[in-house]
């Protein structure tokens, strides 16, 4: 395996992703702390980490194609970067049907999901230890 | 078959935009709906993984998964259809949960051996932030007080 490609590469994506999911959920705790439903300022927001999510997952099946091989097995690697990109599309869905504070406070639980799988995600390739 | 309407519960009435039937789903329920649904597709995947590749290390823990899925994934399936039987339904399946929670989280304090793999009650569901203890607590709370509002 060269060492150009190996799991490892994802880590700073990995924390932006995560970082940018905890501000998601953020921006959408203050509008629901102002009893305000999810507005188009907030679906960019979910957009940009949908996309940030994307693009992990290409990285990621991409540095998979070229050798690498996750701690915990392909499989799971895979299943965890789709429940990724999911994440927050499917949350910001349902706040369009809640239009009301509790619709924010999904998107909130969503994206701290998010930030969760991403920590996972990082023990899943082998995370310190060098995969 | 949320939106049909049900012969035995009549509902209220729609919600603002006629998506939902106002009720057990709506409101603090959207919440609450979301976050059973991500502890069934949490729980139900890991199962799977447990069951179909290593059941032989923790077969107990690995069929408490498989149930905390089920689990689940009924007060899920019950929140989204709403009325007063899903309502009852989800009202005893949140008994178990909690029940299933206590009963696992002192059971794996008491008797660590038992459990050579975590499962998502273990230790009263530290591993996800008492969430899975927290949350039948609410969902029982929540499914009371929507019953006062209506009858």
């Amino acid at each position: 395996m060269r060492p150009s490609y190996t799991l490892p590469m994802l880590t700073p994506l990995t924390v932006v992703l995560a970082a940018a999911a905890l501000a998601l959920a953020a921006w959408c705790g203050w509008a629901a702390y102002r009893d305000q439903p999810t507005k188009d300022w907030h679906f960019i927001g979910m957009a940009v980490v949908t996309l940030l999510a994307l693009v992990q997952l290409v990285i990621g099946i991409v540095l998979l194609a070229r050798g690498s091989d996750p701690a915990e097995g392909t499989a799971i690697f895979v299943a965890y970067l789709a429940a990724v990109v999911a994440c927050v599309p499917v949350v910001g869905l349902i706040s369009l049907t809640e239009r009301t504070k509790w619709g924010s406070l999904t998107v909130v639980a969503g994206a701290v999901v998010l930030a969760v799988l991403q920590a996972r995600l990082h023990d899943i390739w082998g995370g310190g230890s060098g995969a | 078959m949320p939106d049909s309407p049900a012969p035995k519960t009549p509902e209220p009435g729609t919600g603002p935009r006629g998506a939902r039937p106002e009720g057990i789903g709506r409101g603090p329920g959207t919440l609450l709906l979301t976050l059973y649904g991500i502890f069934t597709v949490g729980a139900a995947s890991r199962s799977v993984v447990q069951l179909t590749t290593r059941f032989d290390e923790a077969p107990l823990a690995y069929l408490l998964s498989a149930l905390a899925a089920l689990v689940y994934a009924f007060i899920t399936v019950s929140l989204v259809r709403g009325g007063e039987r899903a309502r009852k339904a989800a009202f005893a399946c949140c008994c178990v949960e909690l029940l299933g929670v206590l009963t696992v989280g002192t059971w794996t304090l008491l008797e660590p051996s038992a459990f050579p793999d975590a499962t998502v009650w273990s230790d009263y569901g530290m591993g996800y932030l008492f969430i899975p203890v927290i949350l039948p607590v609410t969902g029982l709370l929540w499914l009371r007080r929507s019953r006062r509002s209506h009858s």
